[in-house]
């Protein structure tokens, strides 16, 4: 059992609010990551959540307990560092066992934990090393499994994997997803790549200027953005957005019009806008679909193959428009194109940022990752 | 190619000269120290000449000079534990936990060497008097952890600013206090730049001449007295004053050169990254 409840917390660094009174409610085993463009305040709160960090005010609740006052290692948590932060001077098992030794625990008893960690994490044949004869993806396992062996209720991740290259980073974001489900345990996560969001996390908070702009399921995010920012930052390539008028607003939904006179009725919650209103309407690039007969016409001024998918670049009514499309067109770079959108994949946004509500929740939102996965730890065993 | 063989050449042989230069004096003191002392005062001074360990004999019926070396070692070693023990949390809180001000703290400690020792010689020779400390190994310890004070702290500052912040905190989250912070990760990481730290700090404590000719007169003092002692009044006996000297200067000559590698490598640690 481990839970953490965050209620309006705040951090003042000399004057200045870095993090202005977030609340946030951490469920049992759950795998949250706090995602969002750097200085928003991810780390920030993440180690104020570790105690590495003092609360200006608000309360940090740990199983219901209030925690601000209690240091970081009486809190049960494990933190793993952005740049590993391993002691260089120990081998890998004593590094791992560093926490044990200081709560002196018998040497026996130390070993066979950090033996089991290491089995988890094979790194059985290396516990002899020094870190400097380790690779990048060995240390961060080293990183991971003193974290492990404290047998913490809540792990605290600070950007584990940015200093890794790209291939050694999907693998790890893997197996950190495989841990969870082993230890069953509450995961905190910091990240600014949202596709480590995405595939890692039940539940995502997504942070800009230390405010939460949105908390909710992967799948919540990317079809119900609650306004612009998270709209733009989740997804990629970004949300195309593009201002539009109100024809109508009626309850079936909001009509607009798009530059070159084409009308749409996007499904959305039609009340407190009006004729003549001006909106921000954002429509996916991989929602956007090339047609013949569609409403939208422009001229493609780059195209990128990435053999799967290809990206039209295509400038339409004095606006770029970005199109993810399959990877078998044929296009080529001045051609010109007409395209279009299914209304009910569009969103429509205020002049405030907030995004009018869909009339109909997209069902993927509430299926839960759990099981969305193909294979358990179970299974496996 | 040719050009640049001569400018290596001339690079080398002016090395050359300005090493024998510096190391000149230190030779001819040596050498002194094997003449008698008509030889050594001969005009044109003897270079060849036999030599005797007569200097050395005087030297040593006239004073016990292992009574003076031992308080050598007992106040260079004992000043420099003090002021590692002093230094090591002050260098810690103003490397991790600093301040507005530890900037200015820093220069201000700094700036206590530019004063010159004698204008504060009349207090702290009054306050030894009082407190008893005159002619004791104990107040030269004091005196001489003060005196390289500022410097170790100041060195070790830069060793301690090069270790990751991040290393602390994950020994914070494993559970360690700051003093288990300190002893089990802070100082096996910069071992190599206490290590010469406290060396250089032995070796200004042995070299050091001012405060313990004039705090000591003869139970506390250390080697620099003893060479004073040869220059006495009635007049100069060099052979004698250079067989003590380098009797004086042996010791941490050889602990110098022994160290060399650790010296160098400490010195310009933070330098080269």
């Amino acid at each position: 059992m481990a839970t953490l409840e965050l209620n309006n917390i705040v951090k003042d660094f000399a004057g200045t609010q870095v993090i202005k009174g977030v609340d946030l409610e951490v469920k049992d085993r759950e795998f949250v990551v706090f995602v969002g463009p750097s200085g928003c305040g991810k780390s920030t709160l993440l180690r104020m959540i570790a105690g590495l960090e003092s609360v200006s005010s608000g309360d940090i609740l740990i199983d219901g307990q209030r925690m601000n006052e209690v240091g970081p290692a009486e809190r049960g948590l494990s933190m793993v560092f952005q740049s590993y932060a391993l002691y260089p001077h120990m081998s890998v098992e004593d590094n791992m066992g560093f926490s044990l030794r200081l709560a002196k625990v018998p040497k026996a008893e130390r070993r066979e934990k950090v033996l089991e960690a290491a089995r988890i994490l094979q790194l059985e044949n290396l516990l002899e090393r020094k870190p400097k004869a380790l690779s990048g993806g060995q240390r961060q396992r080293v990183a991971i499994g003193r974290a492990i062996v404290r047998n913490p209720s809540i792990f605290l991740f600070d950007e584990p994997l940015s200093n890794l290259d790209a291939a050694l980073r999907v693998q790890m974001r893997i197996e950190l997803a495989r841990l969870h489900e082993e230890l069953d345990a509450t995961m905190i996560y910091v990240t600014h790549d949202q596709i480590e969001a995405m595939t890692m996390a039940d539940k995502i908070v997504v942070l800009q200027g230390g405010i939460v702009e949105q908390v909710g399921s992967p799948m919540a995010l990317y079809h119900h953005p609650r306004n612009r920012f998270v709209a733009g930052f989740i997804g990629s390539p970004k949300m195309n957005f593009i201002d539009v008028e109100v024809r109508d607003a009626r309850g079936e939904g909001v009509s607009v019009r798009l530059p070159g006179g084409g009308e749409y009725l996007v499904p959305v919650d039609a009340s407190g806008c009006q004729a003549g209103d001006t909106l921000s309407l954002g429509i996916r690039p991989e929602h956007l679909t090339l047609d013949d007969n569609g409403p939208l016409e422009g001229e493609i001024t780059v195209i990128e193959r990435l053999g799967g998918v290809t990206s039209l670049y295509v400038r339409c009514h004095g606006e770029e428009w970005i199109l993810v499309t399959d990877g078998e067109v044929s296009h080529r770079v001045r051609d010109n194109v007409r395209f279009g959108f299914a209304p009910a994949r569009a969103h429509l946004f205020a002049e405030d940022g907030l995004a009018l509500t869909h009339l109909e929740r997209h069902p993927l939102v509430d299926v839960e990752r759990r099981q969305n996965r193909a294979s358990t730890a179970a299974d496996v065993s | 190619m040719h050009s640049s063989i001569t400018k290596k050449l001339a690079i080398t042989l002016l090395a050359w000269a300005i090493a024998l230069v510096v190391f000149f004096p230190i030779f001819w003191m040596i050498l002194t120290g094997f003449k008698t002392e008509g030889e050594a005062v001969a005009t044109p001074p003897s270079l060849f000449f036999e030599p005797t360990l007569s200097g050395y004999h005087e030297v040593m019926a006239r004073a016990d000079y292992v009574k003076f070396a031992i308080n050598s070692v007992v106040v260079s070693l004992g000043s420099t534990l003090l002021a590692l023990l002093i230094a090591v949390p002050a260098a810690y809180s103003m490397a991790f936990l600093p301040t507005p001000r530890t900037r200015g703290t820093l220069l201000w400690m700094l700036s206590t060497k530019m004063l010159p020792p004698v204008g504060v010689l009349m207090p702290v020779y009054l306050l030894f008097r009082d407190l008893g400390l005159l002619d004791s190994l104990s107040g030269l310890i004091v005196i001489y952890m003060l005196m390289n004070l500022p410097i170790v702290v100041w060195m070790l500052y830069t060793f301690f600013k090069d270790v990751p912040k991040d290393i602390l905190e994950a020994g914070r989250m494993d559970g360690a206090g700051t003093l288990q912070e300190v002893l089990y990760l802070l100082v096996p990481l910069t071992l190599p730049g206490i290590a010469s730290t406290g060396l250089l700090s032995v070796i200004l404590s042995w070299n050091e001449a001012f405060w313990s000719l004039n705090l000591t007169t003869s139970s506390a003092a250390p080697l620099t007295a003893f060479i004073a002692s040869f220059s006495s009044p009635e007049g100069l006996f060099w052979a004698k004053l250079s067989a003590a000297s380098t009797m004086a200067i042996a010791p941490i000559l050889i602990l110098g050169w022994m160290t060399q590698k650790q010296m160098v490598r400490g010195l310009t640690f933070g330098a080269v990254k």
